[in-house]
């Protein structure tokens, strides 16, 4: 039961990591009609950002924020100068050019830092464990990182629902001739929401930094579960990518302690030792074929 | 004149909408039957539903006696029934022949040939050629077909359908944003083909659709309320008041 | 902008290739550099597979993202079959294709029901299901891949474990590919393809059955993507993980829009121009996919439909498009 409940809240706490990243990739999704595979790149420079403030500064705080600012210019610069030539192409195109990005990203990053994993430590203060009720502790860092995810998951709903820019990213994503017909200066407007994707890309990387190593090649596992949660949510919808997000969070998590826990009971300990993890491992992609076939549209869809 | 598609109690539903409300429809082989209707009437939800595009909630689709309501859209134009695009949609990148040789091989049996290049099946391309010139295309048969005008762009649709050697052809507005010259000439076409095969003509031009059409039907809020000879029907005073009122004095 | 729905395979560029391909290794081994016949057979092995994922890409309209799957599919089938004792081509080869053409047949059923992006994710979400299966099979040597005691064996005499015959042997299948492919793309079959390509509505409104012919390409090119897999894996004597990785799959749509979407040496040109690219830069800089990364968006922001393209406008000896 224990495991059960430390499982279910790791699940929600990858979850909502998840969440930030999909929230850039489906916004530029649905809004720019584009396949960005750099995302995940983006993930990575704010880890190595982090980790490097973190080094020189030892403020954690110093480090997160400045992860974000440092991303989000980086972010913006790229679609000035880059992927805003590449809206109006097919998505082919965009996948090949954002490959290369994500090239470069890679190498940039082995020359800059070299082959070997960053460590960036979580403040000291989060180091232990909170004992959430009697006898079940978790650990603290863990909590922060639940903790700020719901509140950026809050935050996000309201700009998107109450704001005036909201609105525009909401007109984009359902229906692009509109928000042009509108005289919405989508130009900026794409700009300023691929910054704050890249951001929370950004936000993503310096908090899962301290759990995962720091290392080339990290942003690409999590932008292909990314584009998992934003398929299964509904391409363009914020609703749909945190739903996406805690869904594909939990399942893989409680998928791979307790899909071999279950099949050992069943089959022979060799046999459910090899099935075990591989089946948890592709249970989300069974999941998100599934949504797929059964609803196209994903389970939150952004347009009518 | 013996029967040719027969549809029985057709009804489609969108959510909470009725597009279709129990539509039944009867046209005989050899007739031009014209489907007139209001806008949002469910004219183009009934083309769908007859074409197989769209699949009916309940009801039935026969076709020369074989009941066709679940089959797939290539089936039923295997059997000759075959529509042609409100918005034209033609192989906008390919040349009017190539739009033409698609069309034509379609009607040549299974594609599943691996091995001889189509350059070399010298019967298409004759039946491509023959086939731009009964729409009056022939001297535009290697225009990339997205660069003819809109007018010429018609009557490819219309050839495309034909080469499916269609026995009902279903022509869903072929007159829709053609001019006034232009309307004469697609005009004149469909009544040239009146003779070979039997017509479906869903369109808004109503001096076209009296001039081409035996008898019509009128739908209203995804009903026929009315069907008869051109005459009958204007004189009828349901369809005056559901539909056409002065419309139709102006077209008489 | 016209297409054209003919794609001729000129003997007057083919046939002078094969004759130079043919005597390639006397050449090289003369100046004593055998390293280039290795790297020939591992650009013709990936000029087949490429060739066949421009079939989906370039002549279907299907944006395949998960090649790789195929092709690791077939390099393991080689790999396992060999791990329990059944070295011989005969045998390992056509199970390599059949075991491919039967997983595309599957996969292709499930996700051609999609269209666009769609299908770009669920084509992908497939080939990460088969990469992490492969991964987690610790029998067959998980993470590290599972390598071959030797090169499948073929009959006395003939011992594909030189390199020379080897690449004899690739080269006798990816040309064929390629001429039998060459062949496809003008028949009707293809005709249809790129007309599915072209207006996939209208093609189902003309009569065709068209998600038939579509699964029917995923299959061939999917077994021709096994076909690749076999031999790449007797080429590293390796089945890995990498073979099946998504971003193998981004390395063949590159190779494809690189070479050119739609042309008929477009999968040709796109595997030697990439392979070569990255022994170049390699001989320079360890940090050689820097340089890729460059190339790669050079080529897509200047030069949007690729290598034939260009080779199509330098003149009529380039003209094969």
């Amino acid at each position: 039961m224990i495991l059960f409940l430390e499982q279910g809240l790791n699940g929600l706490q990858f979850g909502l990591m998840l969440f930030l990243l999909a929230a850039g990739l489906t916004l530029v999704f649905g809004i720019m009609d584009m396949i960005n595979l750099a995302h995940g790149s983006l993930y990575m420079i704010g880890a190595y950002l982090a980790a490097l403030i973190l080094g020189s500064t030892g403020s954690f705080l110093l480090a997160v924020a400045g992860s974000l600012a440092g991303t989000a210019v980086l972010g913006m610069l790229l679609e000035i100068s880059v992927l805003r030539r590449l809206y109006s192409r097919d998505h082919l195109s965009q996948v090949l050019a954002t490959f290369a990005l994500l090239l470069i990203a890679n190498e940039s990053m082995r020359i800059l830092f070299g082959s070997q994993a960053l460590t960036l430590n979580p403040p000291a203060v989060l180091s232990g464990p909170v004992e959430l009720a009697p006898g079940f502790f978790y650990p603290a860092y863990r909590l922060l990182i639940i903790g700020v995810g719901l509140a950026v998951a809050l935050l996000l709903y309201l700009l998107v629902s109450r704001t005036r820019i909201g609105m525009l990213v909401r007109a984009g994503a359902s229906n692009r001739e509109m928000a042009l017909a509108m005289g919405v200066n989508v130009r900026a407007l794409f700009t300023a929401v691929f910054g704050f994707g890249a951001a929370l890309c950004a936000l993503a990387g310096a908090m899962l930094g301290p759990l995962l190593a720091v290392e080339v090649g990290m942003g690409e596992g999590i932008l292909i579960l990314a584009f998992v949660v934003i398929v299964i949510g509904g391409i363009g919808s914020i609703r749909g990518a945190l739903a996406g997000a805690v869904i594909v969070g939990v399942v893989d998590t409680l998928g791979r302690t307790l899909l071999p826990m279950s099949l050992r009971t069943v089959l022979p300990p060799t046999v459910a030792g090899n099935l075990g993890p591989s089946l948890a491992s592709i249970l989300i992609y069974v999941l998100m074929a599934a949504v797929l076939f059964w609803r196209p549209q994903g389970l939150f869809p952004a347009r009518g | 004149m013996a029967e040719l598609l027969r549809l029985r109690g057709l009804i489609k539903r969108f959510g909470g909408l009725v597009a279709t409300d129990g539509v039944d429809l009867t046209v005989q082989e050899g007739e031009v039957h014209a489907l007139i209707g209001p806008n949002g009437a469910g004219k183009t939800t009934l083309v769908h539903l007859i074409s197989g595009a769209l699949r009916g909630n309940a009801g039935s689709v026969f076709f020369a006696g074989e009941e066709l309501t679940h089959a797939p859209v290539h089936e039923r134009v295997r059997r000759g029934l075959v529509r042609s695009y409100q918005v034209t949609s033609i192989f906008t990148r390919l040349s009017a022949l190539d739009n033409a040789l698609l069309a034509v091989q379609a009607a040549a049996g299974s594609s599943m040939r691996f091995w001889t290049p189509v350059r070399t099946e010298r019967a298409f391309t004759r039946d491509a050629r023959a086939l731009l010139m009964r729409v009056g295309l022939l001297d535009r048969a290697e225009v990339v077909a997205g660069t003819l005008a809109h007018g010429e762009q018609r009557k490819l649709e219309v050839a495309l359908a034909l080469a499916a050697r269609p026995r009902l052809l279903l022509l869903d507005e072929p007159l829709a944003g053609l001019g006034p010259e232009e309307s004469l000439h697609m005009v004149e076409l469909i009544g040239g083909l009146a003779g070979e095969v039997t017509i479906v003509l869903v369109e808004h031009d109503m001096d076209a659709v009296f001039k081409l059409a035996h008898r019509i039907s009128v739908l209203v809020s995804g009903r026929i309320v009315a069907t008869g000879a051109p005459d009958e029907i204007r004189s009828d005073a349901r369809v005056r008041q559901a539909y056409l009122g002065d419309e139709l004095g102006s077209a008489a | 902008m016209g297409v054209q729905l003919d794609h001729p395979l000129h003997a007057a560029v083919a046939l002078p290739l094969l004759a130079a391909l043919i005597v390639f290794p006397f050449v090289v081994l003369a100046i004593d550099e055998p390293f280039y016949v290795v790297l020939a057979s591992r650009i013709l092995i990936f000029a087949l597979v490429a060739t066949s994922l421009n079939l989906l890409v370039g002549f279907g309209g299907m944006v395949s993202f998960g090649h790789a799957a195929f092709l690791g599919a077939g390099a393991y089938v080689v790999a396992i079959l060999m791990q329990h004792g059944v070295a011989s081509a005969w045998i390992a080869w056509p199970a390599a294709v059949a075991v491919a053409a039967l997983a595309a047949l599957a996969i292709g059923a499930v996700c051609l029901r999609t269209r666009g992006v769609y299908f770009i994710m669920i084509t992908l979400a497939f080939a990460q299901m088969v990469y992490f299966v492969f991964v987690s099979l610790k029998a067959y040597g998980g993470d590290d891949g599972l390598s071959l005691a030797s090169r499948s064996v073929v009959a006395p005499g003939i011992d594909l474990n030189s390199d020379t015959l080897f690449y004899y042997v690739v080269l006798a299948f990816a040309s064929t590919g390629f001429f039998l492919f060459a062949r496809l793309v003008n028949s009707r079959f293809g005709r249809v393809l790129q007309g599915i390509r072209e207006n996939e509505t209208r093609m189902e409104a003309l009569g065709y059955a068209v998600h038939r012919y579509k699964l029917g390409a995923f299959v061939l090119a999917g077994a021709t993507a096994g076909l690749g897999g076999a031999l790449l894996v007797n080429q590293n004597e390796l089945a890995s993980p990498g073979t099946l990785s998504w971003t193998q799959s981004g390395m063949l749509l590159t190779m494809v829009i690189l070479g050119g979407v739609g042309y008929l040496w477009g999968g040709v040109m796109g595997a030697a121009a990439l392979l070569l690219m990255e022994e170049l830069l390699a001989a320079y800089t360890i940090h050689w996919q820097l340089g890729l990364g460059l190339v790669l968006l050079a080529v897509v922001l200047f030069a949007p439909n690729g290598l034939a393209t260009l080779a199509r406008a330098a003149g009529p000896g380039g003209r094969d498009g």
